[in-house]
């Protein structure tokens, strides 16, 4: 479990502070997706990298199961809009950085080659990023994250820049292989649909400085034929309802930057 | 596909070489003067003289060149990553690089003499000069260029600073770096020419000068014409070198 007590972030731009998190609260249970939606620039990405072990520098508590975050002993695997893939590596040597750096050994064995599979990247591990569609990026990133099976999996709007088809493509691509490893993800997004679709739990943070508005189980994970069905619009409007309030009006679903 | 690539870049340049050995014939057959000898004396000249005469002075600059450029990699690479990676460094590094990058470092070459005599070293540091300032430069440039979230992928997987360094900003400065090295290997050997005509009996600027000032005028194209082909090679095998490496790009 991932306990977060009075999390705050501040950090200067322009020679102005700027706070991006205030005494956020939360405690994120294992094997759980838990959506993080809210509007643009109220720190979701920050969060992101406080747990990440990128951003160090935040007041409050942060532990994952019960220690303190290292990512020298705990396996995180980041997965970014921009992919974070190395241009100077092959597909496969990309998908074995993880493990390389966990200094694990690795090659392409049983289960390695399976994740590859179920990816649909078996073909491309000799090719390098620059050959291959956003797409196909984001799945060798995908891979990457779980091929060194992590402890928790941190997505930031990972789906965003792909293409409407694509992007379903590969949000149901990344459901099955979530299914079988239930991996604790923290999953940031800015899309109602997406929020719905990939989210077990459904967090809606406030406009900047960032606080948790609501923590909500959500009745549509899993759910067959999703779009279709009255929850899916009832907990969408709900959803979007609690963003345009008077202090997030004017953000939401708009594309970053 | 990469082989049909370069068998047309060798016809390229054997064209090319071509063309200018026929305007040179021309030429000389046009003055009919000593000072422009015919090209095919001075390439039987230098079968003649090869062996015995000039391999030692071409060792020799071969021998100065790539010192000077190993040395300036040693130097610069490390200080440009310093420079590129900790802005601390960066800012007070750089404008010691940007004063003293324009200065003509042939204007240096009396305070050189002085310092490390007539000798070897004081060639060496020239070349050193020359090309140093340009790697240390492109390795910070290229450092600052990785985009950020390269850098978070390795640190949220726990990578340490060397690994850091082996795994991005090795790979991804030593192209730019061996394109900055290749550009500055041209003023090197210009300027090695001259340091050659002093202080030394030894290497192609002293073979050169000499073969004037003895009037053989078949000795001196033959060494201008080797001294350019010293400068041909270079320039080919750090491309090949980058190409080797940046089968990524």
């Amino acid at each position: 479990m991932i306990k977060i007590k009075d999390l705050s972030v501040y950090y200067k731009w322009q020679n102005q502070d700027i706070t991006a998190l205030e005494n956020l609260n939360i405690d994120i249970e294992s094997g759980e997706i838990y959506t993080f939606i809210g509007p643009s620039g109220c720190g979701k990405s920050t969060l992101l990298y406080v747990l990440s072990g990128i951003n160090k520098e935040y007041g409050g508590e942060v532990s994952i199961d019960g220690r303190a975050i290292d990512p020298k002993t705990q396996r995180i695997g980041l997965i970014l809009q921009n992919y974070g893939l190395v241009p100077w590596k092959t597909v496969y040597q990309n998908a074995m950085l993880g493990l390389k750096i966990k200094k694990d050994r690795y090659g392409l064995d049983d289960y390695s080659s399976y994740i590859f599979e179920q990816l649909g990247i078996n073909d491309l591990l000799k090719r390098y990023p620059k050959e291959l569609s956003g797409g196909q990026q984001q799945r060798v990133a995908i891979a990457r994250a779980f091929v060194m099976r992590p402890d928790l999996l941190l997505m930031d709007e990972p789906f965003s820049a792909l293409d409407a088809i694509t992007r379903e493509e590969i949000q149901e691509l990344f459901l099955n292989i979530w299914k079988e490893h239930k991996v604790t993800t923290v999953f940031i997004t800015h899309s109602v649909d997406e929020a719905l679709y990939l989210g077990s739990k459904i967090v809606v943070l406030s406009s900047a400085p960032g606080r948790v508005l609501e923590n909500i189980e959500n009745p549509c994970f899993m759910m067959e034929d999703l779009r279709s069905k009255d929850e899916y619009h009832l907990m969408a409007s709900h959803l979007r309802e609690r963003l345009s309030a008077p202090q997030n009006a004017h953000h939401l679903d708009r594309p970053t930057k | 596909m990469s082989n049909m690539f370069s068998r047309e870049k060798t016809r390229g340049a054997l064209l090319g070489g071509l063309i200018l050995m026929a305007a040179w014939y021309l030429l000389a057959i046009g003055m009919d003067r000593p000072i422009i000898p015919n090209p095919i004396d001075v390439f039987v000249q230098i079968g003649v003289i090869f062996p015995d005469r000039m391999a030692i002075h071409v060792a020799y600059s071969l021998m100065r060149i790539v010192e000077g450029v190993a040395i300036s990699f040693l130097i610069g690479v490390p200080l440009g990553f310093l420079m590129g990676y900790f802005e601390k460094w960066d800012r007070i590094l750089a404008p010691l690089m940007y004063f003293a990058y324009p200065i003509p470092k042939i204007a240096l070459l009396p305070v050189i003499m002085v310092l490390f005599g007539l000798g070897e070293t004081s060639k060496i540091v020239m070349i050193v000069l020359i090309i140093v300032f340009q790697i240390i430069i492109t390795a910070r440039d290229a450092v600052r260029d990785i985009p950020a979230q390269t850098f978070y992928s390795l640190q949220s997987l726990g990578a340490g600073r060397m690994q850091i360094f082996t795994e991005i900003i090795a790979p991804a400065a030593l192209p730019e770096v061996l394109t900055a090295t290749r550009l500055a290997l041209g003023t090197a050997i210009s300027i090695l020419f001259f340091t050659e005509t002093f202080g030394t009996q030894y290497g192609m600027g002293f073979f050169i000068m000499d073969a004037w000032l003895r009037v053989n005028y078949l000795d001196m194209y033959a060494g201008i014409l080797v001294l350019s082909f010293i400068g041909f090679c270079l320039f080919v095998s750090i491309d090949y070198a980058e190409r080797k490496i940046c089968s990524w790009r």
